[in-house]
């Protein structure tokens, strides 16, 4: 096994950019003698706090290596915590970075591994920086909030693939047992030819931070990330992705076309920059290829009756995928490792067999899906995949620094919103 | 942008202020949160079944009073499907008491959930959010996923809650009602439950299971082939009109769990009102009654199960919900009063702060 780690980690530091080589170097060398896996955490709120805990507990080889968060203070107190919890597996010395540039900072800090879990909004750029760098890479989802974004994703899921880079996604379904089996099943001509599907993340809403004193734009933005386009992409994006993705690993495709609407109703009243700008509730239709269609729902809507689940209906009958249900009966009973856990074991074990897992692809496509959808409501006009994906619209203030000012665009009204 | 402040009244500096604020927003200039309550710890009503009326709200609930009396607490060793941590059966007093006819029903828990009046800790800024207790009234954060899991909503047990979660709500309520609600201690709830039968449930062996509980064979409908919960007080109640003791959803106690528990109480002699009480500690809690998705003998009237860490796997977030057990469907709780609170027990209250385990 030590023999095809060390193999793997050299191909994956060969292939690195000459300007990384520098800092791949030594990494390589000292991978060879043992069989730790230096893992670099990027993002340090709830959801990066927990994904290095689940690296460090999904195998032995992982050490907490290096980690930022755009607050200094998120970056040291989760290093304290995981100090706490796995001891001897945290050796971060002073490799705990802040700021916009800590990313850059963890990737050139020797680690093999990268987790990235910053709000969405980054992760382009990020996977860019770990990929170009020669780094495995965890990315939590979604991977992008606008179609330059998925672009860049594209692109990187074939460099990473030409340098036998492993790329993990945080769509943990895809790792947990139940679906496996019940998509399997229905793959396998259960329900019979697909024709149809159904999916929602019907829930009552997100957490909101009032704003501190003397807070910057972007401190405040970053900390109210949800709430902006530019960092979240909506919440079609960042939670209804888990159910579109399921749509797509159930019927093997992306949406070739979408058409839908929405509003924004119920969240805070104020000034875009103030409240932010996103919606809470969607309903759109997507048309995939051989006229197979899929009803997406997704609100932030309190006092709703709560509704997280994904159908898929075939020629002969249907299947409650979320219940592990196909035609009233049950596929799957047995006990599933916790599927956030086993992520990083899928990642992890490839890495350490020599081959590498790539899930980007499919992560950016089903990311893409629901910025397409996000993009149809927003207009209210039917929209193509290629429209959506080669549309102009880039989201990131341009020159971003922690002292910028930020100017939030109006909610998105239908009619108004043009696709650019 | 002007900053924003919250006042912070402590109940030590200003117990007696009557609360006025009709629908505060967590963004206005000033806020309050609710000082811990402070309740008598003698109620004076009479000794009967009396319905409670949330001030303000449209919710109503009944408690049905519970005489005190003494009881054998645990199983007989050669009880079929009994566990060691039931044993040593021993001799309990219990003093008189009332606890809810029903389990906590979405409708009542959306009450708190939703209150107006009070705020969720992420809404508070984070200078006045350190100078918190745990025992500040806050309501339950957002899920980060669900809470209902396919399973009923108006009507239906309020499932998937913390044992925090819980005691917040008991909390809440003697805010809201002035008195000492709290959750049952283990032994109120098995006296409770087992209703003056020693057999393993708590009614006559003429009466069939089936009539009394929601449990894994008779739960399941066309929509829930694996089971579900089902409204409360749709089976049978027992001798002292309580509904769904055994089964449905499986119900907090007050008690921290500790398998070992009975074997500090004498065999020959009573103890009154034993409770392990809680404390600032997460981990871990009894629940009672089994649930929806139990066999027979996981709803016995001595069967206990104490929380674990691993209630919370599908919740990947750290520090991990101090409110939510993410997709564990099979635990809710009701509420008891007691007469007269026992003096150990005086001044319970919710004591978990949110924190990397």
């Amino acid at each position: 096994m030590s023999t095809d780690r060390r193999d793997f980690l050299k191909a994956g530091a060969v292939a690195g950019v000459a300007a990384a080589a520098v800092n791949l170097l030594p990494n390589a060398v000292h991978a060879a003698g043992n069989d730790t896996i230096k893992v670099g955490l990027i993002g340090c709120g709830g959801r990066g706090s927990g994904a290095i805990a689940q690296s460090l507990e999904a195998d032995k080889s992982t050490k907490f290596h290096a980690a930022c968060d755009f607050f200094p203070e998120k970056s040291t107190s989760i290093v304290k915590a995981m100090k706490g919890k796995f001891a001897d597996r945290v050796d971060v010395g002073d490799r705990v970075f802040s700021g916009l540039d800590g990313a850059r900072k963890v990737i050139e800090s020797g680690a093999d591994l990268i987790i990235l879990a910053t709000p969405p909004g980054f992760r382009p750029y990020h996977l860019e920086l770990a990929i170009n760098a020669g780094k495995h890479v965890f990315t939590e989802k979604p991977v992008a909030v606008d179609g330059p974004g998925i672009k860049k994703c594209l692109e990187l899921a074939e460099v990473a693939k030409k340098k036998n880079l492993a790329i993990g996604a945080g769509t943990q379904r895809r790792h947990q047992a139940g679906y496996i089996e019940t998509i399997k099943q229905i793959q396998g001509g259960a329900i019979g030819e697909i024709v149809a599907g159904r999916c929602s993340w019907n829930g009552d809403g997100i957490w909101f931070h009032p704003r501190k004193a003397n807070e910057t734009d972007v401190e405040y933005q970053i900390r109210n990330w949800y709430h902006y386009l530019w960092l979240c992409g909506d919440h079609i994006v960042e939670q209804h992705v888990h159910n579109l993705d399921v749509m797509n690993w159930a019927i093997g495709a992306h949406p070739v076309k979408a058409y839908g609407f929405g509003g924004r109703s119920y969240r805070k009243v104020g000034t875009p920059d103030e409240v932010g700008h996103i919606w809470d509730h969607f309903a759109v239709e997507l048309e995939y290829p051989k006229g197979v269609h899929v009803s997406s729902y997704c609100t932030h809507i309190p006092g709703i009756k709560s509704d997280i689940s994904e159908t898929i209906f075939g020629t002969k009958g249907s299947s409650k995928v979320n219940a592990y249900r196909i035609n009233g009966k049950q596929v799957f009973e047995g006990n599933e490792t916790n599927p956030y856990v086993q992520e990083h074991i899928d990642l992890i074990q490839s890495i350490k067999a020599g081959k590498p897992i790539n899930e980007l692809q499919n992560v950016a496509e089903s990311t893409m899906t629901a910025i397409l959808a996000r993009m149809a409501a927003y207009s209210g006009q039917p929209l193509t995949w290629e429209q959506a994906l080669n549309s102009k619209e880039l989201t990131m203030p341009a020159e971003l620094t922690e002292k910028s000012t930020l100017k939030t665009p109006p909610v998105p009204l239908p009619g108004k919103y043009k696709v650019a | 942008m002007a900053p924003r402040t919250i006042l912070v009244i402590l109940s030590a500096v200003l117990g007696g202020l009557v609360l006025c604020a009709a629908s505060p927003r967590a963004d206005d200039v000033k806020q309050v949160i609710p000082p811990s309550p402070k309740v008598p710890a003698k109620v004076e009503l009479p000794h009967k079944n009396f319905t409670d009326i949330l001030p303000g709200e449209e919710i109503k609930f009944e408690m049905v009073y519970v005489p005190g009396g003494e009881f054998k607490m645990g199983s007989p060793a050669d009880e079929a499907g009994r566990q060691a941590d039931e044993g040593p059966q021993h001799p309990v007093k219990v003093s008189p008491f009332w606890l809810a006819k029903f389990e906590v029903s979405w409708d009542e828990y959306y009450t708190f959930w939703k209150d107006p009046g009070i705020f969720k800790m992420d809404e508070i800024p984070e200078e006045d959010l350190a100078k918190l207790k745990p025992d500040a009234i806050t309501k339950p954060s957002n899920t980060y996923v669900d809470e209902l899991y396919d399973h009923g909503r108006d009507g239906f047990p309020a499932i998937c809650m913390t044992h925090h979660a819980a005691m917040m709500y008991c909390h809440w309520l003697r805010w809201k009602t002035k008195k000492g609600y709290r959750l049952p201690t283990e032994a109120e709830w098995e006296f409770a439950c087992r209703a003056g039968y020693e057999g393993p449930y708590g009614f006559d062996k003429s009466e069939k299971l089936d009539d009394q509980s929601w449990m894994k064979s008779n739960s399941p409908d066309e929509d829930h082939p694996k089971g579900t919960t089902h409204k409360v007080g749709t089976k049978k109640a027992n001798k002292l009109g309580l509904h769904d003791m055994h089964g449905n959803v499986a119900e907090w106690v007050l008690d921290h769990y500790d398998a070992k528990f009975y074997e500090t109480f004498p065999a020959d002699k009573l103890t009154l009102n034993p409770a392990n009480k809680p404390t600032e500690k997460k981990w871990s809690h009894v629940v009672r009654g089994g649930s929806w998705a139990d066999p027979p003998e996981r709803l016995r009237a001595a069967i206990r199960r104490g929380s674990d860490k691993s209630w919370m796997k599908h919740d990947p977030q750290l520090p991990q919900s101090i409110w939510w057990l993410t997709k564990m469907d099979v635990i809710g709780f009701r509420v008891a009063l007691p007469v007269e609170e026992s003096p150990e027990l005086l001044g319970v209250k919710p004591m978990v702060l949110k924190k990397v385990e």
